[in-house]
């Protein structure tokens, strides 16, 4: 197909899109008003089963299936790049060799390593009560733990980051979701089925399922972006090519 | 949000032109390693709009993913990509502009 030819075949296309589209458009509700038929249902849902973060109570709780779904979604990814990025039989592990650090960055990062754990851990841990949870908290220890790449090296992040544990930690978490779900099921429920006694309302212990399936979500989010990152991070700074194709590559 | 709804509307509106601008310029950067800095800056962009839009659990998941996770693959991507084989010609370890890493 010539450029010209494709060029027609999109814009009639884009046309007939932009059409359906806009005339699908006008019959949405509209936007910002008062009316919100299926948030009032949720809310009050979420009241009912005490949990105060209402985002949490439909992640973890009214629709923990989806959740399930896309935790098992993200595992897999985790699991492809781990196969894709692994070393290949050509391919050299060669140690890198420590450069020093500059001093501000150096203190900048060691102050903020803990700082960015500890927000991580609160807000995973208050997932059922404030914004973020299980997913957003796991990025951010992820996150901070890498830190200490930016603050030192290679080596020091190596140390403090176990990658078999963590790796081990990410199956376990997102095990620990399915058998979560399995309780509501030994209790009579349905799977998933919020079946633990339910607290009090806006207490760290409440929300009966719901800060259980979110701390599995966030040790698994967590492990799995460390184990994500640490194949990049491999492949960027330890593993070696074979030395024959470089004339091809830059 | 506690603030007028044309405040509230104004706030959503400017928003949006700092979204649309930081992805104009995020899709006509050509080199990945700016384009990579481009699209931190339009993960901060979108997170300011989750947040005015009352979306908070949203606009920490774009923080954390959009501004951080995806630039720093990115730019790990590029930098094997770029990385001449120790030992083959033109291998040289001592200009590795990031020392140690």
């Amino acid at each position: 197909m010539s450029r010209r030819v494709r060029g027609t075949v999109f814009l009639l296309a884009a046309a007939v899109f932009a059409v359906f589209f806009a005339l699908t458009c006008t019959q949405l509700p509209h936007f910002g008003t008062a009316d919100h038929p299926y948030g009032a249902r949720a809310v009050a849902a979420a009241v009912r089963q005490h949990t105060a973060n209402a985002v949490s109570s439909v992640n973890f709780d009214q629709r923990a299936l989806d959740t399930l779904g896309e935790e098992s979604i993200l595992f897999g990814a985790v699991l492809g790049a781990v196969v894709l990025l692994r070393r290949a039989r050509d391919e050299d592990r060669a140690e890198p060799a420590p450069r020093p650090v500059l001093p501000s960055t150096l203190l900048l990062g060691a102050g903020l390593l803990p700082v960015t754990v500890l927000v991580g851990g609160y807000v995973v841990a208050h997932g059922q009560l404030s914004p973020g949870g299980g997913f957003q908290g796991g990025v951010m220890l992820a996150t901070g733990l890498h830190l200490a790449y930016v603050a030192a090296d290679y080596r020091v992040l190596r140390r403090v980051r176990p990658l078999a544990v963590f790796a081990a930690l990410d199956a376990v978490g997102a095990g620990a979701f399915t058998l979560l779900g399995f309780a509501g099921l030994i209790a009579g429920g349905a799977f998933l089925e919020n079946v633990l006694p339910l607290g009090t309302f806006n207490q760290l212990a409440s929300g009966g399922l719901v800060p259980l399936v979110n701390a599995a979500v966030g040790v698994e989010v967590a492990s799995g972006v460390i184990v994500l990152v640490a194949q990049f991070l491999d492949q960027a700074v330890e593993i070696d090519e074979p030395a024959q194709d470089a004339g091809g590559r830059r | 949000m506690n603030t007028a709804p044309a405040a509230a509307d104004f706030l959503v509106a400017v928003a949006l032109v700092l979204v649309v601008a930081a992805a104009t310029a995020a899709a006509l950067t050509r080199d990945p390693v700016r384009q990579s800095v481009v699209l931190s800056v339009l993960g901060v962009c979108l997170a300011l709009l989750f947040l005015l839009v009352q979306a908070p659990d949203v606009a920490l998941s774009q923080l954390a993913v959009g501004s951080a996770i995806t630039p720093l693959l990115v730019l790990l991507t590029v930098r094997k990509v770029r990385r001449r084989p120790r030992g083959g010609p033109g291998a040289d370890r001592g200009d590795d502009r990031e020392p140690g890493r």
